[in-house]
C-alpha cells in the first residue's frame, strides 16, 4: 500500500510542521487518525516528545524501537487509554476522522469503542468464552436481542479464526484456553465491538512462535477492514506483517517509511543501526 | 441492519450510531454509581462526626465542675484531736463539722434543721476528706484561716448547669426550693466557680458523681498494659521470627499458623472464659487483678503482633540473609543481628497498635472480675484493680446526668491515649523504616 | 521468700554464672589459646542460660502445682457429710477454708475450718520454703554442671543457639496452648451443663430463664429455670443482620470509591478516617448506641407512630453495623486491589465506563474475597460483646422483629459470668455451653471464609 503515501500537496490540515527530527514521510492521504505534536510526560519526565504521524485507512503500521522509547505511550494516547493513569499528561492533536479524540464533547467509552486495543499478555475476563466476546456488544447496546448477539459473537469469531476451536465449549471459561487462542480471542472480543483502528501493543511477546505465527496470520487477514497499530520487539514481525514502519528512539519519532524502505533503505543512522542490531 | 458486506459484523458506521444511542443511559448509571461510592463515605464519616461530637460536647463539660470557695478556720482542736498532726488523727477529726459550719456562716447562718439540711446537700459528700487532705498537704496552715474550694453535690451541679429547672415543681425535682435559694445566695456571692475537675483525674470510683474520677482504673490499665506487654511482645516476635525464619514446612508448623489464624478470630469474651476458666478456677491465682487481666489480653493481641512481625521480617530483603551467611556467621547469629535489628520498628508498629487494641479491650476483663467496685488505687499486677474501658462501661449504667458526662469525659481521656499510641506507632514506622533499594 | 525477690535471686545466680563463664573464655583468650572454638561472650551465656532457664522452669511448675497438693491434702479435714455431699459441698467447704487462710472470717467458723486453715498456712510457709530451696539449688547445681562442661572444645556458641531455638519453639506453641486452653476450659464446663440439662433442649428449647435457677434452688415457686439457647440464637442473628445490612453496602461501596475513583488526595484523608472509626473501642460504640442511637430510633419510631423498644435491635445493630464498615471496606480493598490492572484494562479498551468496568469485570472477578469479608464481617458482629451488653436489652425474646428488644449469646455471657458466680449452677455453667456454641460457629465461619479465599487465590496464581 507504498502508493498511499503522498506528498504534502493534497492535505487538509493546516499545520503539517513535521519537527526536525523526523525523516521520511509522517502524512498520508485518507489518514484515519492523526497525531500532530503529541507530547506525553509521565509526571515531570518526557515519555513521548513531539512526534506528528498519520495512521492511515486499512493499514498496518508498526511502531518499533528501544525499550522505554515512548511507543507504547504513544500507541495509548489513540484511545486514551493513559487517562487511567493518574500521572501521565498529554499535549499536542490527534484526530479519529476529523474530530479531535480530547474534545470534551466526544465521549472517551465511544472513542474506545471506535479505537478497540489488544494487550501484550492476553487478558481474557474470567468469564465464558462468549460472555467474552458479548461483554462489549452488551454493555454498548449492539445487539438488538440475543439472536443478533448470538451472529455478533460467531461472526466476531470466526473473523478470529477462532470459531472452529471454541464453537463446542463457547460456555468454558475463557482462560481455559491455551495463551495463543486467549489472545486471539481478545482480539475478538475487541471486534465484536466494530472498531475502526485496533490497537495492539506487543500482541505476541508472550506467545510461543507457532501461536505468533497464528496471530500475524489473522492480522494480515483484518488488515482489509482495520487500521491497525501495532507495537513490536520483533523487527521480523514488523517486516512480516506491516505495510509502515515507524521508529521511536527516546520519545522522538526518528524515521517513518513504508516497512520495505526502512529495512532495507533506512535513511536515518539510528534507524539503520537499530534494525541492523547494533543496538536495542 | 447494516452489515459490512464480507464479515457479517456490525459496520463501523452502524456500531458508531448505535454506541451513541447507548451513551445518555450509561453516562446516568456512571454518576448513579459514583454517587453511591460517595455517599458511602460520606455515610461513615457523617458517623464518625455524629460519634465524636457526641462524646465531645457531653465529655468536655464533663471536665469540668462547679466549686464553692468557703473560709474554713483550721481549728487545731478540732481537726487535730490527737495533737500530732498524724493521718490517722487527721480523719479522725471533725472536718466535716468545720466545713459545714463555714458553709452556714456562709449562708448567712439559717435558722432550722430544715434549711441546715438544705444547706449541708449543697456541697458534695467528699468534702470533709477534702478538706483533711488539704490540712495533710499544708500543716503549717492548722489553726489559720484559709479559703478552700469544695466540690458541690451533682444535683447542685446539674442545676447550675441548667439541666434541673427552677420551673418544674418543687415535688418533681431532686433538690427543693430552700436549697435553690441557698445556692443562688451562694452564687450572688461570687463564692461559685466553674473550672476544671481535679477530681476526674485524682478521684476513684465513687458513686457521687461529683468526686468520681478514674485515677484508679488508669493505674489499672497501666498495670494491666504492662503485664500485657511483656508477655506478648517476646512471645509475638520469638513466633514470628520461628515461623519466618527457622520453621520447617512440616505438619506442626501448619498447626501453628491453623492456631494462630483461629485465635485472630475468637470473640475477645471467650478470651476472658478462658482467663477464668484457667487462670482463676483452676490456677487459683485470684480475681480482678491486672496480672490474669493482662495474660488474657497478651493472649488476644498475640495474633495481630505475630502477623505484623512476619510481615516485617518478610520486608528484610533475602539478599541480607544470604551476605550473612555467606561470610560465615551462623544461622541464629544472622537472625539476631541482619533480620530481627532492620525488622524491629515493623515489629513494634504491630506491638503499640495491639497495645492499643488492648486498651480499649474490655469483654475479656470483665470475665475475669475486673469489673467490681474498687476505691483503692492498684500498688501492683495482684491487687485487686479496674481498666480504664471497664469503668467506662460501669458509669455508663449510672443515670445521674453528672454521670453520663464524667463518662464522655473518660471516654475522650481513652481516646486520646489511643489516638497518642497510633499516631505514635505511625511515626515510629516513618522513622525507622529502612528502605531497601 | 517472695516471689519477685526468689526471682532475682535467680537472675543474679544466672548473672554470675555468665560473668564466669566469660571470663573462663577470656582467660583462654589471654593465656594465647587458640583453638577455642566460640566467644568468650557465648560460654558466659552457655553457662548463664543452664543455670537460669531450668531452675525458672521449675519454679513456675511447683508454685502453680503446690495449690493441687494442698487441696488433695485438705480431705483429711473434712468432716463426712462434705466427704459425701457432692462436688457443691467440698467447694463450699474449700471457700470456707480460703476466707479464713485470707483473714476473712464470717461469724465464728467450725473447728475443722480453723484447723483446716491454720495447716493450710503451715504447707504454704512450707512450700515456700522448699520452692526456694529447690529452685536455688537447682541453679547453681545446674551451673556448675555447665561450667564444669566447658573446654576450649567445646561448641558453647551452638549450645547456646540450641536453648534458643528450643526457647522459640516453646514462644511458637504458646498459640496452640492457648487454643487447646480455650477449647477445654469451655468443653469442661459444658459437658458438666449437659448433664444437668438434656443437650436438645438448650439447642432446640425456645425459652431461657436462667434467672429462676436460685429460687428454684432455695425451693420457693415462681418459675422453672429453662435453658433454651434458641432466643439468643434469634437474637445475636437479628442484631447481626441489621449490622451486616449497614456494614456491606457502606463499606463495600466505600471500598470501590476508594480504590477505583478517588484521587490519592481523596485516599489519603478518608483512609485514615475509617481507620479512626475501626480503632474506636467497643465500649465506646456501646455507650453512644444505648445513651444516642437508642434513643434516637426510638423518638424516630414514635413520630412515625411505631411502638420500638428502648433497647431496640435496631440501635444495636445500626451501631455494630458502623463498627464493622471499616472492617468490611479494608477486606473489600485489599481483595479489589488484587484483581489484575490487565482485566481492567481490557475492559476499558473495549469502551466501559468505569462503572461498568467495575460492576461487570471487577467486581465479579472479586466476589469470592468479598464473600470472604461478608463472612468474616458477620462472624465478628456474632462474637461482638459490649454494643450488645450495653445497647441490647438482656430479655430473651424470640423475635423476628428488630423494633423488639432481644438478648445475644455474649450478652448473656457477660451477663452471668461477671461478677460472683455460684459453684456448680447449671446458670453458671450454661454460660460455657453459649461460649462453646460461640467458638464452634465463629470459627467455622473463619474456616468457611478462609477456604473461599484459598480458592480465590488459586484461581490467580
Amino acid at each position: 500500500m507504498a502508493d498511499e503515501v503522498i506528498g504534502t500537496k493534497e492535505v487538509n490540515f493546516q499545520d503539517r510542521e513535521v519537527p526536525d527530527e523526523t525523516v521520511g514521510e509522517v502524512f498520508v492521504n485518507n489518514p484515519r487518525m492523526t497525531a500532530r505534536n503529541v507530547s506525553v510526560y509521565y509526571a515531570e519526565k518526557l515519555a513521548v516528545d513531539d512526534v506528528t504521524l498519520d495512521v492511515g485507512s486499512s493499514e498496518v503500521i508498526a511502531f518499533v524501537g528501544p525499550s522505554g522509547c515512548g511507543k507504547s505511550t504513544l500507541l495509548r494516547c489513540f484511545n486514551r487509554m493513559n487517562d487511567t493513569i493518574d500521572i501521565c499528561r498529554m499535549e499536542g492533536k490527534i484526530n479519529i476522522d476529523g474530530d479531535d479524540i480530547n474534545d470534551p464533547k466526544i465521549d472517551v467509552v465511544s472513542l474506545r469503542a471506535r479505537v478497540g486495543m489488544v494487550f501484550q499478555k492476553p487478558n481474557p475476563f474470567p468469564k465464558s468464552i462468549f460472555d467474552n466476546i458479548a461483554y462489549g456488544p452488551r454493555i454498548h447496546g449492539l445487539a438488538r436481542d440475543s439472536v443478533e448477539l448470538d451472529e455478533i459473537v460467531e461472526r466476531s469469531l470466526e473473523r478470529a479464526g477462532l470459531w472452529s476451536e471454541v464453537k463446542d465449549r463457547l460456555d468454558q471459561p475463557g482462560t481455559s484456553l491455551s495463551g495463543g487462542q486467549q489472545q486471539r480471542l481478545c482480539i475478538a472480543r475487541a471486534i465484536a465491538v466494530g472498531p475502526e483502528v485496533i490497537l495492539m501493543d506487543e500482541p505476541c511477546s508472550a506467545l510461543d512462535p507457532i501461536a505468533t505465527a497464528k496471530v500475524e496470520e489473522l492480522i494480515s487477514e483484518l488488515r482489509e477492514q482495520y487500521s491497525i497499530v501495532i507495537v513490536t520487539h520483533s523487527m521480523q514481525q514488523a517486516a512480516r506483517v506491516s505495510d509502515r514502519t515507524a521508529y521511536f528512539h527516546l520519545g522522538k519519532l526518528v524515521e517513518v517509511g513504508e516497512t520495505k524502505q526502512i529495512f532495507t533503505r533506512p535513511v536515518h543512522r539510528l534507524t539503520e543501526d537499530y534494525i541492523t542490531g547494533r543496538f536495542g | 441492519m447494516t452489515r459490512s458486506t464480507d464479515s457479517g459484523l456490525l459496520s463501523p458506521q452502524e456500531a458508531a450510531v448505535r454506541v451513541a444511542a447507548s451513551l445518555k443511559k450509561r453516562g446516568r448509571s456512571e454518576r448513579r454509581f459514583r454517587y453511591l461510592g460517595i455517599a458511602a463515605i460520606t455515610l461513615s464519616i457523617l458517623f464518625l462526626v455524629l460519634l465524636f461530637a457526641g462524646i465531645f460536647t457531653k465529655g468536655i463539660p464533663g471536665m469540668f465542675q462547679h466549686y464553692v470557695t468557703l473560709d474554713v478556720v483550721l481549728d487545731k482542736g478540732r481537726m487535730d484531736p490527737q495533737g500530732d498532726m498524724s493521718e490517722a488523727s487527721l480523719y479522725s477529726g471533725d472536718a466535716r463539722g468545720l466545713v459545714n459550719e463555714s458553709l452556714l456562716i456562709a449562708l448567712g447562718s439559717p435558722e432550722g434543721r430544715k434549711a441546715k439540711r438544705a444547706a449541708r446537700s449543697i456541697l458534695s459528700s467528699g468534702s470533709a476528706s477534702r478538706l483533711t487532705e488539704f490540712t495533710l498537704k499544708h500543716p503549717e496552715l492548722i489553726g489559720e484561716n484559709v479559703a478552700v474550694k469544695f466540690a458541690v453535690d451533682d444535683d447542685i451541679d446539674s442545676f447550675m448547669r441548667g439541666f434541673i429547672s427552677r420551673e418544674t415543681p418543687e415535688s418533681d425535682r431532686r433538690i427543693n426550693d430552700e436549697t435553690i435559694e441557698f445556692v443562688d445566695r451562694l452564687d450572688q456571692a461570687s463564692l461559685i466557680s466553674y473550672e476544671f475537675s481535679d477530681y476526674l483525674f485524682t478521684g476513684s470510683a465513687s458513686r457521687d458523681a461529683e468526686i468520681a474520677g478514674i485515677k484508679g482504673a488508669l493505674i489499672g490499665s497501666i498495670w494491666t498494659l504492662g503485664v500485657c506487654l511483656l508477655i506478648a511482645f517476646p512471645l509475638g516476635v520469638a513466633t514470628a521470627v520461628y515461623l519466618e525464619e527457622i520453621a520447617p514446612k512440616n505438619r506442626m508448623t501448619e498447626i501453628i499458623e491453623i492456631n494462630i489464624n483461629n485465635l485472630a478470630a475468637v470473640p475477645s469474651v471467650v478470651f476472658g472464659i478462658m482467663g477464668l476458666a484457667i487462670f482463676i478456677l483452676v490456677f487459683g491465682l485470684p480475681r480482678s487483678i491486672p496480672l490474669v487481666g493482662g495474660i488474657v489480653l497478651a493472649l488476644m493481641t498475640l495474633p495481630t503482633i505475630i502477623i505484623s512481625s512476619r510481615a516485617a521480617i518478610r520486608a528484610v530483603p533475602p539478599s541480607i540473609r544470604d551476605a550473612a551467611l555467606g561470610i560465615g556467621a551462623s544461622k541464629m547469629q544472622t537472625i539476631l543481628h541482619h533480620v530481627i535489628p532492620p525488622a524491629m520498628p515493623g515489629m513494634l508498629t504491630g506491638t503499640i497498635i495491639g497495645m492499643a487494641q488492648a486498651l480499649g479491650e474490655t469483654a475479656p476483663l470483665l470475665m475475669i472480675g475486673m469489673v467490681a467496685f474498687i476505691v483503692d488505687v492498684p500498688g501492683g499486677v495482684t491487687e485487686p484493680a479496674t481498666a480504664l474501658p471497664v469503668q467506662i462501661f460501669m458509669w455508663a449504667d449510672f443515670a445521674e446526668r453528672m454521670f453520663i458526662q464524667k463518662t464522655s469525659a473518660a471516654i475522650i481521656v481513652l481516646l486520646a491515649f489511643l489516638i497518642t499510641m497510633n499516631a505514635g506507632a505511625i511515626i515510629l514506622r516513618k522513622k525507622l523504616e529502612r528502605r531497601w533499594q | 521468700m517472695s516471689l519477685t525477690s526468689l526471682i532475682f535471686t535467680l537472675l543474679v545466680i544466672g548473672a554470675a554464672y555468665f560473668y564466669l563463664g566469660q571470663h573462663w573464655g577470656r582467660r583462654q583468650w589471654a593465656l594465647g589459646s587458640v583453638n577455642l572454638h566460640s566467644l568468650p561472650k557465648y560460654y558466659g551465656f552457655w553457662t548463664g542460660l543452664v543455670a537460669t532457664v531450668p531452675a525458672i522452669l521449675l519454679l513456675i511448675i511447683l508454685s502453680l502445682g503446690d495449690d493441687f497438693l494442698f487441696k488433695s491434702m485438705l480431705k483429711q479435714f473434712y468432716p463426712l457429710d462434705v466427704l459425701d455431699g457432692d462436688v457443691v459441698a467440698r467447694a463450699i467447704a474449700f471457700t470456707k477454708v480460703m476466707n479464713l487462710v485470707e483473714g476473712v472470717r464470717f461469724g465464728v467458723p467450725e473447728p475443722w475450718v480453723e484447723a483446716a486453715a491454720s495447716a493450710w498456712i503451715g504447707w504454704q510457709k512450707l512450700a515456700d520454703l522448699v520452692i526456694a530451696a529447690a529452685t536455688i539449688g537447682c541453679s547453681l547445681a545446674a551451673g556448675i554442671f555447665a561450667y564444669r562442661k566447658i573446654s576450649p572444645a567445646f561448641r558453647a556458641r551452638n549450645g547456646v543457639e540450641r536453648i534458643i531455638l528450643w526457647a522459640l519453639i516453646a514462644c511458637s506453641s504458646i498459640a496452640i496452648f492457648t487454643t487447646i486452653g480455650i477449647v477445654l476450659s469451655v468443653l469442661f464446663e459444658s459437658i458438666r451443663f449437659f448433664k444437668l440439662i438434656p443437650f436438645q433442649d438448650f439447642i432446640f428449647g425456645l425459652e431461657w430463664n436462667p434467672q429462676f435457677e436460685g429460687a428454684e434452688r432455695a425451693g420457693s415457686g415462681g418459675g422453672t429455670a429453662t435453658y433454651g439457647m434458641l432466643p439468643m440464637f434469634v437474637g445475636t442473628f437479628l442484631i447481626s443482620a441489621v449490622a451486616i445490612t449497614v456494614a456491606v453496602p457502606v463499606g463495600l461501596f466505600s471500598a470501590i470509591y476508594l480504590a477505583e475513583y478517588a484521587g490519592s488526595r481523596t485516599r489519603s484523608v478518608v483512609k485514615p478516617l475509617l481507620e479512626i472509626l475501626a480503632g474506636v473501642p467497643t465500649v465506646v460504640y456501646g455507650f453512644f448506641a444505648a445513651l444516642t442511637v437508642a434513643p434516637f430510633v426510638r423518638a424516630v419510631g414514635a413520630s412515625l407512630g411505631i411502638e420500638v423498644a428502648s433497647e431496640s435491635a435496631l440501635a444495636a445493630g445500626l451501631v455494630m453495623g458502623v463498627m464493622i464498615i471499616p472492617f468490611v471496606s479494608s477486606l473489600s480493598d485489599d481483595v479489589i486491589n488484587a484483581v489484575p490492572q490487565s482485566l481492567r484494562d481490557a475492559a476499558y479498551g473495549l469502551g466501559s465506563t468505569k462503572s461498568e468496568a467495575i460492576r461487570k469485570v471487577v467486581l465479579p472477578a472479586a466476589l469470592p474475597g468479598i464473600v470472604a469479608a461478608v463472612i468474616l464481617a458477620v462472624s465478628r458482629a456474632i462474637g461482638e460483646t459490649m454494643i450488645v451488653v450495653m445497647a441490647a436489652g438482656l430479655a430473651a425474646n424470640l423475635s423476628f422483629n428488630p423494633l423488639d428488644a432481644v438478648t445475644t449469646v455474649t450478652s448473656q455471657i457477660v451477663t452471668i459470668l461477671s461478677g460472683d458466680q455460684e459453684f456448680e449452677s447449671a446458670k453458671t455453667l450454661s454460660a460455657f455451653a453459649l461460649a462453646l456454641v460461640l467458638i464452634i460457629v465463629t470459627l467455622a465461619l473463619n474456616f468457611f471464609a478462609l477456604q473461599v479465599v484459598k480458592k480465590y487465590r488459586e484461581q490467580y496464581d
